[in-house]
């Protein structure tokens, strides 16, 4: 339920395929590379009408001529006009690498699509017979291959397609794969739509793009094989060539060296445009991909420490003492039973929170999704945070631990733990607070425990980072802790690896890490979401369990009033980033003030009507066909 | 007039899983379902319920036992049988953000359906405009990206699209379940009046017991594979007989602090005596 309200979440103002020729277009490295590659390939058309002279005439006076005069680029071996051979050659130059592209596209696109969309036997030879393509070295084959084919450009070519076409195949095959298994091809077939039509509709929209951006690239290496070829001898020599140039350049290397330049850069600068097309089209590609997904939550936590991932462990090495020491004993019997709201108490409350605002960062502005919140929570009572996707909820648990996602700042406003300010804090310091002072659930069990370590370890090893403990302390620890959050075979469970647990299991290794070091404060953002609801009600008592043992402090992100009833002491209810209304749970639920509360708890199922069929007995077999 | 639409006897899927061996996704079903009902399949992750409404769809792998269409038996469709089957069988998935396709317009994604049934092209687009009307959407909406809209606008997009050629039974996924409180309530109102507009039946999954309990008829409770009650939901919602039935029950929290109070000491009574 909870997706960070992340800008990219409001929908594109624009159709993503229009847009994307625009952004091409307006980027320099797709227009320029594009034009350049335009003006080549007209030049090789119209070569008969802008070529100088004919590019097999030979001067003898201009033989190996410097550039100047009415030869422009000079006079190649033989005494040709070299500008005209550059632009004549560039046809056969040009037509050998789409050839190879063709080739390549053809076979591999077909086959990769059978591959990918009817598997089996066919899938199996087809990658058998790939692989056996690429692990030929290319280059040698070819020339191999001169002695049977002998001076024939095209046909090599064509060969070169074949060797190419596995590319094609396994890219094609792995696409195929991925958005076969995709609901909306399901909703197609169930729509009785054919095989041939689901590819063409849905499966070719999906594979056109990385088939526009191999292709591309696979034009340009083709070109430099078909030059590569030539240079060695073995081309056309009957037909001007800019590898066949290159061969005349080195053959005249000590009488006329700037022979060696024409065509060197025309193969590069061909080659590199190709290249350019290829890398700009994915990415502008890869932006619409991301803008018509749904946005995913931000980056994985750590369990116990609720460090980012990538924090290095020696960044959350306990710090020197000089953190105040709370009031605890006289705050905690003071507030027990205070709703968390009220600030009327002299007392800091263990969160506090005022006047907060959050905004991200998009391209060179700014939008704001969090407008200047204020809560208190209470030493020793839950909070709950509600509201619904958007609302910014998760975003105050985030900015509260510390861990806004990429672009996401505090902008104003204070949060103070303990009565000390955490905004603008060091992040050596926060990730000191994360563990010791705040305990951190997450919605996602499975994403936030790493795959290849045990679970024991990496209960473990923020124990022993945070609290001084031995190995053998720390393991004790743990075990005791498993025992506690209600595993029943903790040992097992420390040896085991994630996949092998399940997610309400993984849940509460999750909750015993967050505890592990004795916080005060516990927030946990959507805990139970991914849950079951059998395991949802444990997880819940186990919460409310841990809350009253240890005089834990909760904050409670959820969109589930059924949560907020159940575990909850004080509610705010949350609505495009502003708090609509809070009070204690009591309060809301029995006289909600604000409109969004009565429509939220107004839309609970809880109450609904059941519906009945007019004029039917609901029994199984004996229903009118009325309705 | 007492015929059921939709029938399920004995049915087992069974996955393969490796080269012997396989996997036994539900076992012995038993399910009707008559014009104009909806019937609630309700269970946990991995209960099977998901795989019962790709079963009656043609999309998983039946090995023993019938599904029957209005008569006519439909456990594995071939393609010319699926065709003629989809007049009549539709479905909406669970997620709207991978069940429509990012890169189609809306007036294309709900005018396929009924050009795979023949359907001229002009007549489709005035049927697209209807069908737009019909779930609550903008006309205009035909002209834009799936990706354009959110969540809810989305689901309604596919309602429109299972709704397209009339079909008399929906499989309704999880239609709500990626949806907000509000959101969900709208959306299952809509699904309520198509259902008393059309006639059309739907067999309803979901994981919830409240958003079942206010769009069925008759609930079947699923678990491990099985369904282990099945009746009239105020029945089945409100006095299970049914352990399972009533751990799910006694689980499902209520917005009420009074009421939930109740509910929880009277699951942990349960779990005590269990």
């Amino acid at each position: 339920m909870t997706q960070t309200l992340l800008p990219s979440a409001a929908p594109s103002p624009r159709a993503p395929r229009l847009g994307v020729m625009r952004r091409l277009i307006r980027n320099p490295l797709f227009s320029v590379p594009a034009a350049v590659l335009l003006l080549i390939v007209l030049a090789a058309i119209f070569a008969d009408l802008i070529a100088p002279m004919s590019p097999t005439t030979a001067n003898l006076s201009a033989v190996n001529i410097a550039p100047g005069g009415e030869y422009l680029l000079g006079g190649d071996g033989a005494g040709r006009d070299v500008l005209s051979r550059l632009i004549f050659a560039g046809r056969l130059t040009l037509l050998g690498s789409a050839t190879t592209v063709g080739v390549a596209i053809a076979l591999g696109v077909t086959a990769g699509l059978i591959a990918g969309y009817v598997g089996g036997w066919f899938d199996q030879i087809g990658g058998w017979v790939a692989n056996l393509l690429i692990v030929l070295p290319g280059t040698i084959v070819l020339v191999a291959l001169f002695a049977v084919v002998g001076p024939n450009v095209i046909l090599t070519m064509v060969i070169l397609g074949f060797m190419m076409a596995p590319n094609f195949f396994r890219v094609v095959r792995n696409q195929v794969i991925a958005v076969k298994n995709e609901l909306y091809v399901d909703a197609a077939r169930v729509s009785g739509l054919s095989n041939g039509r689901i590819i063409a509709r849905h499966i070719l929209s999906v594979i056109r793009a990385p088939i526009i951006i191999l292709g591309a690239s696979v034009g340009g290496a083709a070109i430099v094989v078909q030059a590569g070829l030539e240079f060695l001898g073995l081309g056309d020599p009957s037909t001007p060539t800019w590898g066949g140039m290159l061969l005349d350049a080195f053959n005249n290397l000590y009488v006329g060296p700037h022979l060696m330049w024409p065509p060197g850069i025309m193969i590069g600068i061909t080659a590199i445009s190709l290249l350019l097309i290829a890398n700009a089209v994915r990415d502008a590609l890869a932006g619409t991909d991301r803008s018509s997904r749904r946005p995913r939550r931000r980056t994985a936590i750590s369990p116990v420490t609720g460090a980012p991932r990538s924090t290095a462990p020696t960044a959350v090495l306990p710090a020197a003492a000089g953190q105040p020491e709370p009031l605890a004993s006289t705050a905690a019997i003071s507030t027990l039973d205070a709703p968390a709201i009220l600030k009327d108490t002299a007392e800091h409350g263990v969160l506090e929170i005022s006047n907060l605002k959050v905004a991200y960062a998009t391209g060179r502005e700014e939008t704001e999704v969090v407008h200047g919140v204020s809560l208190t929570l209470e030493r020793g009572t839950i909070l709950g945070l509600v509201g619904e996707s958007g609302s910014g909820k998760t975003q105050i648990a985030l900015s509260t631990l510390g861990l806004l996602p990429a672009g996401g700042a505090v902008t104003g406003g204070s949060i103070r733990i303990n009565g000390r300010e955490i905004v603008g804090e060091r992040e050596r310091v926060l990730s000191e607070l994360r563990g010791k002072t705040i305990g951190y659930i997450p919605q996602e069990p499975m994403s936030n425990l790493d795959p290849s370590f045990t679970i024991g370890s990496q209960l473990v090893e923020p124990m022993r980072l945070r609290g001084d403990l031995s190995k053998a302390a720390a393991k004790a620890r743990a075990l005791e802790l498993l025992d506690r959050v209600g595993i029943v075979d903790p040992a097992r469970v420390f040896k085991s690896y994630p996949h092998q647990i399940s997610g309400g299991m993984a849940q509460r290794v999750l909750i015993a890490g967050a505890v592990a070091c004795e916080p005060e404060l516990l927030i946990a953002d959507e805990p139970t979401t991914a849950l079951d609801v059998t395991v949802q009600a444990e997880i819940l008592e186990l919460i409310r369990d841990l809350q009253r043992e240890r005089n834990l402090s909760v904050l409670i992100v959820t969109h589930n009033f059924g949560v907020v009833a159940d575990l909850c002491d004080s509610v705010a209810v949350m609505r495009s980033g502003e708090i609509v209304e809070h009070g204690s749970v009591a309060d809301i639920f029995a006289r909600p003030r604000h409109e969004y509360t009565r429509l939220l708890l107004g839309s609970g199922l809880e109450n609904a009507p059941i519906r009945t069929l007019a004029a039917a007995p609901a029994s199984s077999s004996t229903v009118s066909e009325e309705s | 007039m007492t015929a059921p639409l939709l029938s399920v006897t004995g049915l087992n899927v069974d996955y393969r899983t490796g080269r012997r061996r396989s996997f036994r996704a539900l076992t012995d079903i038993n399910i009707e379902i008559a014009p104009g009902e909806t019937l609630g399949l309700v269970g946990e992750s991995g209960s099977g319920k998901t795989t019962l409404g790709r079963a009656v769809l043609g999309l998983a792998p039946v090995s023993a036992g019938s599904i029957q269409f209005a008569g006519n038996e439909i456990g594995q469709p071939s393609p010319a049988q699926r065709r003629k089957l989809s007049r009549d069988l539709q479905v909406v998935f669970q997620d709207p953000y991978t069940s429509l396709n990012p890169a189609m317009r809306v007036g294309d994604i709900l005018a396929e359906p009924l050009r795979a049934q023949g359907v001229s092209r002009a007549q489709a687009r005035d049927r697209v405009a209807g069908l737009l009307g019909e779930v609550n959407l903008p006309a205009d909406a035909a002209d834009r990206f799936a990706s354009e809209f959110s969540g809810g606008q989305r689901q309604r997009v596919a309602i429109a699209r299972a709704l397209a050629i009339q079909p008399r039974l929906i499989v309704c996924d999880e239609p709500v379940s990626a949806l907000d409180l509000t959101t969900q309530a709208r959306v299952l109102d809509l699904f309520a009046e198509i259902q008393d507009r059309t006639g059309v039946a739907y067999l309803f999954v979901s994981h919830d017991l409240a958003v079942i309990r206010a769009i069925s008829h008759r609930v079947a409770v699923m678990y491990r594979g099985a369904i282990v009650e099945q009746g009239p939901t105020e029945r089945v919602t409100e006095h299970p007989t049914h352990p399972y039935t009533q751990t799910l029950l006694a689980a499902s929290p209520v917005p009420d602090p009074e009421r939930q109070r109740e509910r929880r000491l009277a699951r942990l009574a349960l779990a005590a005596s269990a």
